[in-house]
């Protein structure tokens, strides 16, 4: 356990000093910019950036939870089963469709900035989300289900009291699964300008500049190495305490 | 008093359970005994509505279990499973006042109750309230299962195949302790086993099903003495039938005045105790005695005797 808090810890001071404080980068930076040019990029703020970044997998991945998982309850109810098939269908399509392409349609009818974004991520998230949500509620032990509804537990009570609570944990690894995909693919949504960590890594592709490239890429993927694992976290807790881990 | 009034469970053309009649006095065990696929699982889950009939009717003190909602009557009847089924995100105390909580008993009320029923149980409070069902033997979880199906005191408990999951000592403590507790209380057990062993030992009376169709219904004696079709006896057993027939009458029975030679025997040890003991010592007679004063001896001659007259 040392090594990795300790790990943790040096890669949380990284990532706030390369949000925080960019300029102190600048020779580590240096060798890749073009001569010349620019080395750190100072357009806009990287912390509004990295907030705003972060907002957008936030708010798609919220609401991509909340109808992932609210269709995989319908489909293990009793009634919903015959639905299983389609609502499959749905979300894998949700998945195989490009991201871009969704931009892409999207942008006629949303105009620019985050609301394409949003709803590409909302549908790329979806798909992760609900297979766990299905598996973790289709896959409880079967004598506690029996013995919630032998003891007098309704409907409502067994979802709200026993199947959600037991399943959380294995929901949560499609969430972790889904957030982690969103924050990467949410650096094209500035393509279509949405103010996303994204606007660093075009410009530098923009103007032959890897040194924007690299603090792009760094600060996006650190912060997803950093919720990753707090996630990875947060799930071992939760199954440690439904009595499963 | 449970009535079961011509119960019928059809599967398309299949009859899980037949027109099965059968009453069971308040603050009896009667065991439910049976092959697999014989409707006696289905015939205890229709009792409440963990599976509709598709017809006749069960009354619990007279009144008709189809007038109730279902998870409302199932409230009233406490329910123990194979393999416990206790919620394992939940403490021991919240498992066991899981019902008393439903049905919106106060705070301290349930807490005392969850106290009383594992020390009836031989579990310290204190020790064991904050547990997780994990963190608990196989014979503790059996335990806190069924301190659940009785913590707020039900008209009946259903039990399907409770020890089913246990190991064969820990099974006869599990069985002479509901036996125990089930005199203490006073409850009404309806219990399905396909161990004719476990039917014997626990039940005042024994429903045997073949087929969907109740066979034979009556004291454990009747059974063992007189089975009623060539199911019920291969169910008991030949071989087994003496020794079932004397495992069910106390040496008080049988005890003359006089002595005998050797270790003594409590007056409500078994005949088949009795002769064990005879066999194993080569003696004649064991003496009997009733808490430490000698009661006179029981002879082999007269075990012989009994378990020639069968009934």
């Amino acid at each position: 356990m040392k090594p990795g808090m300790f790990l943790r810890v040096a890669l949380i001071a990284l990532l706030l000093a390369l949000v925080l404080k960019p300029g102190a980068f600048a020779p580590a930076f240096a060798p890749f910019a073009p001569e010349n040019g620019p080395v750190i990029y100072t357009r806009s703020s990287l912390l509004s950036l990295s907030l705003s970044h972060l907002g957008l997998v936030a708010m798609a991945s919220l609401a991509a939870t909340i109808v992932a998982v609210t269709l995989a309850i319908l489909v293990t109810r009793p009634a919903g089963a015959a639905f299983r098939p389609l609502s499959r269908t749905i979300t894998n399509v949700g998945q195989t469709f490009p991201p871009v392409a969704v931009l892409a349609l999207a942008v006629p009818a949303l105009g620019f900035g985050a609301g394409p974004t949003l709803v590409a991520l909302f549908l790329y998230g979806l798909l992760p989300i609900f297979e766990n949500a299905m598996t973790g509620l289709s896959t409880l032990p079967a004598s506690t289900m029996e013995a919630a509804r032998g003891i007098g537990l309704s409907r409502w009570q067994r979802l709200w009291r026993v199947e959600l609570p037991l399943a959380l944990p294995v929901i949560l690894g499609g969430i972790r699964l889904s957030v982690v995909i969103a924050l990467g693919t949410a650096t094209i949504g500035s393509t279509v300008a949405a103010r996303t960590l994204g606007e660093v890594i075009i410009a530098g592709l923009l103007t032959s500049n890897t040194a924007f490239v690299l603090q792009g890429g760094l600060i996006v993927g650190l912060f997803a190495v950093l919720i990753h694992d707090a996630l990875v976290q947060l799930e071992k807790y939760l199954a440690q305490r439904s009595g499963r881990g | 008093m449970i009535e079961i009034d011509r119960i019928t469970k059809l599967y398309g053309q299949t009859r899980a359970v037949d027109a099965v009649s059968l009453t069971a006095e308040t603050g009896t065990i009667t065991a439910i005994v049976g092959t697999s696929g014989s409707g006696k699982t289905t015939l205890l889950r229709m009792i409440n509505r963990l599976v509709e009939p598709s017809s006749g009717e069960v009354r619990i003190n007279g009144e008709p279990t189809h007038a109730v909602k279902p998870h409302l009557l199932r409230r009233r009847i406490g329910y123990a499973i194979q393999g416990h089924g206790l919620f394992p995100h939940h403490t021991v105390a919240r498992n066991i006042g899981a019902v008393p909580e439903l049905l919106g008993w106060p705070k301290e009320k349930i807490a005392a109750r969850v106290d009383e029923l594992l020390t009836l149980f031989g579990m310290e409070p204190a020790e064991f309230r904050d547990r997780l069902p994990l963190e608990l033997s196989g014979g503790q979880q059996q335990r806190v299962g069924v301190a659940r199906a009785l913590a707020s005191r039900p008209d009946l408990l259903l039990m399907d195949e409770p020890f089913g999951a246990l190991d064969p000592i820990i099974r006869t403590r599990a069985q002479e302790d509901l036996r125990a507790i089930q005199r203490k209380l006073g409850s009404t057990i309806m219990l399905v086993t396909h161990d004719m062993d476990e039917a014997i030992r626990l039940g005042d009376r024994i429903a045997v099903m073949d087929g969907g169709r109740l066979v034979q219904y009556g004291p454990p004696e009747e059974i063992v003495a007189a089975p009623a079709t060539a199911f019920v006896a291969d169910m008991v057993g030949d071989a087994e039938r003496p020794m079932r027939l004397l495992s069910l009458i106390p040496v008080s029975d049988l005890v003359e005045p006089g002595t005998a030679e050797g270790a003594p025997l409590p007056a409500e040890a078994t005949l088949r105790e009795a002769l064990s003991a005879c066999l194993w010592t080569g003696r004649e007679a064991v003496p009997v005695e009733t808490e430490g004063a000698p009661a006179g001896r029981v002879t082999l001659a007269a075990i012989r005797a009994r378990a020639e007259r069968h009934a």
